[in-house]
């Protein structure tokens, strides 16, 4: 702001009215430490003079104490906050830094290089506007650089800005330079880059930063912040058709109802003529309301709230669009995912999945293949973990309004929540729809499951034993089925032993084998409900997230989970198979409760205590619980 | 509050429009998605900058949730007036909290130090009204620009039952998709104006003629001189050391706290381009003036983790 102070000092109100006016750019850079990224950013925020006092002094006693620039300035100290980078002299996690100029303000995401923090630059490439990404020229093109790239195209970040650094280094060599741009043109064209700027520039010395640098007359371009001043940003999300996910239905009395969004593409004006997603509903504009008053236009990256014409149904996760181009509805899905969490993704296990402002439930069906994200290799695979990226097919619960993310960020780009430890376990963004989501319809019959129950003077439920190997699962489900079945009810038992032999022989014991072992079952389960059938299924079934898929699955009080608690130890005791011996000696990988978790029911319709109660006693309160709790003879 | 908004959209958005519209969508988030919201009120022109943001996300409703405002009893009396003529012009529900155990223990900054003053009353105090009210989103106003281990915070920063924030934990957040999830007794704080600087919250004041505590423009006040910063005696709770005599000056707050807490700059910027032009040739950072963040290395990051804002 140095070249702004004397305007500032003579002239406040010429120098605020300027101010105002300025857009605003949000870009990331990425690059290791030692690609001087975080000397990049210091020098940036010292260039416009960000860096106040009483902070520079702070660091120059900070740069003595740990600093790795022998006493002088070590700009990366200023920017990396947590205590436990600092110590480490590593970024973890994305930080965001701030600076104006006097055309523009900035806001910079300060990303992680290493690959175990891959899930913090996506997190931070996926607000940016430009990149800058950071080459060591001494080094050239490196994994790193690669992995980068690929993820700020995988990002759809529009502007890539390619810093040759520590020229300085290799005194300014306009040949070594020409190499690394020889060598990254090849690998841009690969993975789809197809409009880049390259700039050589010594952040430390601080050339080709903020103006041209003497040193390098052989380069014609532009200084990193006078390309960063000019580049287009939202350039043309306005040209785009109108789309406003609603997030708040606006309703302070009976006589205003509006829709509260933020206009992610397009414009809106009264009289326009706008359709709801996914309900196909159509009506016109009537008023764009805001707090100071109405407007006769709104555009792309506005917060608004819309009134309409006629009173049709919308609510909060619908998507109003221009009437003539809407966006296309569906429930399947090819889409690229970036996983987040330490627990791997697992193909069938139902997850959250948040797009706009839509929340439904939805499942990887099938992943197609993983990437190497150094090699861009594709790889089998089965599951996803931590960081790792792949290609998967998707099934959603009910269908959703949306765009390639290629084409609309926010109808297009998703993140999966597991339903269980709530937390954010894998972002993604959408390619297209399956064709096969919108050719497969349900068929009605006309023999329904009401009347199927009638018939057999019963209703149709599931009784899903959960519970350690050994715990005794099987034998008070077969306790129970025989009292059933002597009461004239009529019932069927899968037993998960059974099961194995026939319908699932070709799984095995690995978590995603596991998750559609019993994917299949309370499929299965279903249909012998739909037929009016009392189905026992005696399953370990360890995993929280699938029992409330199989519970999910069911009508409203269809599904009755009992939960038989049989601690390890004496589970263990018993040992009838034979196979704690086998697990504990190293024969039996996956085996649950040694070296595979057991998640235990929370919310169990039924706890059956086997330490305190017989097998007799357990079955016994299990029939009377359906006797008494639900009235299952219709 | 009189300008009228262009009704034509301009060319590009500026930046303080984009952060604007940011600000609005992430409480709109929140009002949809919470159970029960709450927005802390701390008075000073961040707060006042929230304050404005809600009445226009939710306009023509009100905003769906209270003000709380932790009290310390120790803030200016600017403040207190403030906070009243506020809540009433609005319409806002204000809820005041004061941790009884400090009251019962007089605790204050004088005899207890800053560290622990700070810890009883706002650290503890707001952990108290969080579970006392069942509130399980918070607005703070926050921003990244203040301090190195804000700057690496989410906007939905989540916090376990004990209210305590895991900095190496923090949930991915892409796009505009904030994950508002959690387990009973846990709950999330959240910072809409995370993406702005000190320059852009007086700006936007300035451009929408936002109400602020008079404290921020200079006026002649009575202050003392005391461990290098310039303390106003702002009531007469305040003890004076022997031969300290309150001076006459002209001074004002860059930002505001607890008054004994809170040091002034000499200044003679009384209106708000003098404020702007004062602060963006000063070279001094905004929170110079508060105590707490010098008590030790990483003590923000540390203060954080314990549930402090």
């Amino acid at each position: 702001m140095a070249h702004q102070s004397a305007l500032i000092a003579e002239d406040i109100e010429t120098y605020l009215s300027a101010h105002e006016r300025k857009s605003l750019l949000r870009f990331l850079t990425c690059g290791s430490v030692d690609d001087g990224k975080s000397t990049l950013i210091g020098r940036l925020l010292y260039d416009s003079k960000m860096i106040f006092e009483d902070q520079l002094a702070a660091l120059e006693a900070d740069s003595k104490k740990v600093g790795t620039q022998g006493g002088d300035i070590d700009f990366a100290l200023l920017v990396d906050g947590l205590a436990a980078e600092r110590e480490q002299g590593i970024t973890i996690d994305v930080a965001y830094r701030f600076f104006s100029t006097d055309k523009r303000k900035f806001i910079v995401a300060d990303t992680p290089g290493h690959e175990q923090y891959t899930r913090n630059m996506v997190t931070g490439a996926s607000t940016a506007d430009a990149a800058v990404i950071l080459i060591d020229a001494r080094k050239g093109v490196l994994t790193q650089t690669r992995r980068h790239s690929y993820l700020v195209s995988l990002l759809g970040i529009r502007h890539v800005v390619l810093a040759v650094n520590k020229m300085d280094l290799v005194g300014w060599d306009r040949q070594v330079y020409d190499a690394i741009l020889q060598e990254y043109a090849d690998f841009a064209a690969q993975i789809g880059i197809k409009d880049y700027t390259a700039i050589p520039m010594s952040a430390l010395k601080g050339d080709n930063i903020t103006s041209r640098s003497e040193a390098a007359p052989w380069y014609e371009g532009p200084a990193l912040m006078q390309l960063l001043e000019t580049l287009p940003v939202e350039d043309d999300l306005r040209e785009q058709p109108f789309r406003m996910p609603v997030q708040w239905v606006n309703r302070p009395n009976l006589d205003f109802r509006g829709f509260s969004g933020l206009i992610s593409t397009g414009t809106v004006r009264p009289g326009d003529k706008i359709k709801a997603l996914p309900s196909g509903r159509e009506s016109t504009i009537d008023r764009i309301v805001t707090f100071r008053g109405d407007l006769d236009e709104a555009v792309a990256g506005q917060s608004v709230t819309l009134t309409l014409k006629d009173e049709i149904d919308i609510s909060r996760g619908d998507v109003i669009s221009e009437a003539g181009s809407p966006p296309p509805t569906a429930d399947q899905f090819e889409a690229t995912i970036v996983w987040m969490d330490d627990e791997a993704m697992l193909p069938g296990r139902p997850y959250l999945l948040k797009v706009g402002t839509r929340v439904v439930s939805a499942q990887v069906t099938e992943p197609k293949y993983k990437v190497n994200v150094n090699t861009l290799e594709h790889l089998a695979a089965k599951r996803l973990e931590l960081n790792e990226i792949g290609v998967c097919n998707l099934s959603l619960d009910a269908p959703i309004a949306f765009d390639a993310y290629a084409e609309n960020h926010d109808l297009g780009g998703f993140i999966l929540i597991d339903r269980i430890s709530n937390r954010t376990v894998g972002a993604g963004m959408l390619h297209f729809a399956l064709r096969r989501s919108q050719n497969i319809h349900w068929q009605a019959l006309d023999v329904d499951k009401a009347s199927r129950a009638a018939l057999k003077g019963q209703r149709g439920r599931v009784v899903w034993l959960t519970g350690l190997s050994g715990s005794g699962k099987s034998t008070i489900a077969n306790l129970v089925e025989k009292r059933l079945h002597a009461d004239g009810r009529h019932t069927y038992l899968l037993d998960g032993d059974n099961v194995r032999h026939g319908l699932n022989k070709d799984l095995g014991f690995t978590d995603e084998d596991r998750v559609e072992n019993i994917r299949r079952v309370a499929e299965v389960a279903k249909l012998m409900v739909d037929a009016g059938l009392i189905v026992l299924v005696s399953f370990i079934s360890p995993f929280r997230a699938e029992r409330r898929l199989a519970r999910d699955l069911q009508a409203e009080g269809d599904f009755v989970e009992v939960y038989v608690n049989t601690p390890l130890a004496v589970a263990e005791g018993r040992d009838v198979k034979g196979l704690y011996k086998k697990a504990r000696a190293g024969e039996l990988k996956n085996f649950t409760g040694i070296d595979s978790p057991y998640e235990a029911p929370e919310n169990a319709e039924i706890v059956i205590d086997t330490t305190a109660m017989s097998a007799a006693d357990a079955a016994e309160k299990i029939v009377a619980w359906l006797e008494g709790e639900l009235d299952y003879s219709i | 509050m009189q300008a009228k908004a262009p009704a034509i959209a301009p060319e590009t958005l500026t930046h303080l429009q984009r952060l604007e519209a940011e600000s609005i969508h992430i409480m709109r988030e929140v009002a949809a998605e919470a159970e029960r919201p709450v927005m802390l009120y701390s008075i000073g022109k961040d707060s006042a900058v929230m304050l404005h943001l809600a009445a226009k996300a939710f306009y023509p409703s009100k905003p769906p949730f209270p003000l709380l405002h932790v009290d310390t009893t120790w803030k200016f009396r600017a403040m207190y007036e403030m906070r009243e003529r506020m809540a009433k012009e609005l319409g806002f529900e204000l809820l005041v909290h004061k941790n009884p155990e400090a009251v019962e223990r007089n605790i204050n900054p004088f005899d207890h130090g800053s560290a622990l003053h700070t810890d009883i009353w706002k650290t503890e105090g707001l952990k108290q009204a969080l579970d006392k009210y069942g509130f399980d989103a918070a607005f703070g106003g926050a921003r990244r620009d203040e301090e190195k281990s804000r700057a690496k915070e989410r906007i939905f920063s989540f916090r376990s039952a004990q209210h305590r924030w895991d900095p190496k934990n923090q949930r991915p957040e892409l796009w505009r998709l904030y994950n508002t999830r959690k387990n009973p007794g846990e709950s999330i704080r959240v910072f809409p104006i995370s993406n702005w600087t000190e320059l852009d919250i007086w700006q936007y004041i300035h451009l929408e003629n936002i109400p602020i505590v008079p404290l921020y423009f200079s006026q002649v006040r009575p202050v003392v001189e005391r461990d290098g910063a310039l303390i106003m005696v702002d009531d007469d709770r305040m003890p004076l050391r022997p031969g300290e005599v309150p001076m006459q000056k002209s001074v004002r707050f860059r930002t505001l706290g607890c008054y004994p807490l809170t040091g002034a700059v000499e200044s003679t910027a009384a209106t708000l381009p003098e404020i702007i032009q004062e602060m963006l040739l000063t070279t001094t950072s905004e929170r110079q003036g508060r105590m707490i963040d010098h008590d030790q290395a990483a003590s923000m990051e540390k203060k954080k983790q314990e549930g402090y804002f």
